[in-house]
């Protein structure tokens, strides 16, 4: 009976699931191509440093620290909670056993780290709520973003407890088993001596099932939360770009037209018919690329990027992080109707309703963003683009700006001087 | 710094090529090496050097013209597609192979993004190739006459976090017997000067402050006798921040122009 159970909210729970994932992948749909995925190896190699290891995360020691041993730990009890669904299913019990030291080291290691973790997210919630860190606040996020933080803090430090339920219990109602791999539990295990066999076997069962719904119920909340980071960041930081930071992409369309203008053979002859015009740049969610948009599923709002922009700290509008907060509020904004049609038009833009151009004309494009985020997330190639839409599609550079391109068309320099003049400095 | 208002011979690439003579290296001036007062004189400390070290170089001169960096990050990609195109026909013509760059921002587009563009050079920062000679030998800093100076380097963003360059110029800094100091935002972590992605050629947007004050406040709290830089918008930012602190304790200069006092 408990199978059957367990097994029908274990479809449900993953039929949820797989609706929502249909919905966000129809928004990748609608996006442009960023770059072809090569170099794996390079990539998995990436992909262990930074996601695995930490490396980036580690720039901020000490909630670095904090938030590795959370990451270090939540793999460590997905181990737990995949033989729980096997249990479940199975009607079985501590069915990966038969993996010897490994489910013991697993089992032991996810014991401890559910107290290591439980114990952070408090210092999380103590960050958030009393001391206010900068970095997490900024007036991009709206109070959304803060519940969806409790939220999933709150969540995870309540399947931390049903975990910690869940071993000592069990502990206590078979004092003679496997107590080797429960670290901490079978310390604490003995407090309870005085509980019937009985009564811990109950506790112990609440706590399973409360903990593996609670699996259940946060996985299918994450992909409407900012903690979707959970799924996404680890593909994130495994497609991110491997060109070095200050590389900016080529635009292959107006390379051609360049070349075809610069060739006196095809100067004058007439535009090649076939292409539709494409909108250079990008304005709103329907240019930008795969890439934007998972960046923007994947960023957990940690701020670390705005705290180190240089046009954030001296008190600009930019805040790199909003960029990509901005980018996900308006897919979901836009995205449904872009899916029925392409044309779909609501009457609004990324770029003006959301991200204004004095955000954008404030970059100094450091990269000082880019090199802090620990998913790889590309800010600068990002502000670049939707300056390619303003100047490209708009002519609406700064006056300065415009200045510079008319010298630098006239002169070839970005400043008033004469080629003629470009020895006087051996003088 | 030494000042010298002497004129100073370099070879000019039409006119070496004229001769038959191709040489190894083109010395890429860039604008602001070429017509920024200041940074002239940096050039000069450069070229005086590559003269001292017999390098078989040339500079492009009057034929050398914009390679299309500050368009680019200003969003204006036809105009640095047309100046692209027109570098590499010039730098095709005279065959060239590989470039020795002193603006990083000069160096970063040739070295990443004229590759895809058909432009395929070895390119080479000033201080990757200075220090390649002070390791090899060639060149033999006299450490007596910068003796006691404290110096603190500020890392361009184009040589630094751009292309992972953090080491050329401290082994140059500490080859001369200075005595280098790190500010607190240094190497990866460092802050720009303020005047990249075409900042340099606009006002700032508006705020509490200039990001090349933010700089200069932490440049003064090393109470170095010198902050070194080696990019031409850098200087540019860090002698405006000086200028307005009205502080003397601290004077800027460009790794070049350190080599030059060093070295000739």
């Amino acid at each position: 009976m408990e199978q059957i159970i367990f097994s029908l909210i274990l479809l449900i729970a993953l039929g949820v699931f797989a609706f929502t994932l249909s919905k966000i992948v129809a928004y990748f749909r609608i996006t442009k191509p960023a770059y072809p995925v090569r170099d794996i190896g390079k990539r998995l190699v990436m992909t262990l440093q930074t996601a695995f290891l930490q490396d980036k995360i580690f720039r901020f020691p000490l909630s670095g620290f904090l938030h590795a041993m959370v990451f270090w730990g939540f793999l460590t009890i997905q181990f737990v909670n995949l033989e729980m669904v096997i249990d479940g299913v199975t009607g079985g019990s501590k069915s990966l056993t038969f993996l010897g030291f490994f489910h013991s080291f697993m089992v032991g290691a996810a014991d401890i780290f559910a107290w290591v973790v439980a114990i952070f997210v408090v210092v999380f919630l103590v960050r958030r709520v009393v001391l206010h860190v900068r970095r997490l606040d900024g007036k991009e996020l709206k109070p959304k973003n803060h519940y969806d933080a409790y939220v999933a803090l709150g969540l995870i430090f309540i399947l931390m407890v049903t975990l910690m339920g869940k071993n000592i219990f069990y502990l206590v109602a078979y004092p003679e088993s496997l107590a080797g791999s429960f670290p901490v539990s079978s310390l604490l295990a003995p407090l309870f001596s005085g509980v019937t066999a009985e009564t811990a076997y109950t506790i112990y069962k609440s706590n399973w099932w409360a903990h593996i719904l609670l699996v259940f119920v946060f996985a299918n909340i994450l992909p409407y939360s900012k903690h979707f980071h959970i799924f996404v960041s680890i593909p994130n930081v495994f497609l991110s770009r491997t060109e070095p930071l200050a590389q900016l992409s080529n635009m292959e369309k107006i390379q051609e037209e360049v070349k075809l203008m610069m060739n006196p053979d095809t100067a004058f002859s007439a535009a090649p018919e076939d292409s539709a015009p494409e909108r250079f740049g990008v304005a709103d969610v329907e240019d930008i690329t795969w890439k934007n948009y998972i960046d923007s599923l994947a960023c957990t709002q940690c701020g670390r990027c705005t705290s180190v922009c240089p046009a954030n700290i001296t008190g600009k509008e930019l805040s790199p992080r909003k960029l990509f907060v901005d980018i996900r509020r308006r897919m979901n904004e836009k995205g449904p109707g872009l899916r029925k049609n392409k044309e779909y038009n609501d009457g609004k833009m990324l770029i003006r309703d959301y991200i204004k151009e004095e955000e954008l004309w404030a970059c100094t494009t450091c990269m000082a963003c880019a090199q802090e985020c620990p998913l790889n997330i590309d800010h600068p190639s990002f502000i670049v683009d939707m300056r390619r839409f303003l100047v490209m599609e708009e002519s609406k550079a700064p006056s300065e700006l415009n200045a510079m391109f008319s010298n630098m068309e006239n002169n070839g320099a970005p400043w008033q001087y004469s080629h003629e003049d470009r020895l006087k400095w051996t003088e | 710094m030494s000042e010298k208002a002497t004129k100073i011979e370099v070879p000019v690439m039409s006119e070496v090529f004229a001769k038959g003579n191709k040489p190894e290296y083109l010395f890429w001036v860039g604008c602001a090496g070429a017509f920024d007062n200041r940074y002239k004189k940096v050039t000069k400390a450069f070229a005086r050097l590559l003269n001292k070290l017999q390098t078989d170089y040339a500079v492009l001169g009057t034929e050398e013209t914009c390679n299309g960096d500050p368009a680019r990050r200003a969003g204006n990609e036809m105009l640095f597609q047309m100046q692209a195109m027109q570098v590499m026909e010039t730098l095709n013509m005279y065959e060239v192979k590989k470039i020795i760059c002193i603006c990083p921002h000069c160096y970063n587009i040739f070295k990443n993004e004229y590759p895809v563009l058909g432009g395929n050079y070895e390119v080479i920062h000033y201080t990757q190739y200075i220090a390649e000679q002070i390791k090899s030998g060639r060149l033999q800093p006299d450490k007596s006459k910068l003796q006691g100076k404290k110096v603190t380097f500020h890392d361009p963003c184009y040589l630094g976090r751009g292309n992972g360059e953090y080491e050329a110029p401290r082994f140059i800094i500490d080859a001369l017997g200075l005595e280098r100091v790190e500010m607190p935002r240094s190497k990866s972590f460092s802050l720009c000067c303020g005047a990249g992605g075409a900042q340099m050629f606009k006002e700032a947007e508006k705020g509490d402050k200039e990001v090349f004050m933010e700089r200069t406040e932490e440049v003064l709290s090393m109470n170095a006798d010198i902050v070194a830089t080696s990019c031409p918008f850098c200087m540019t930012m860090l002698t405006d921040g000086l200028k307005f602190k009205e502080e003397e304790k601290t004077t800027n200069a460009d790794i070049a122009e350190l080599l030059a006092e060093a070295c000739l």
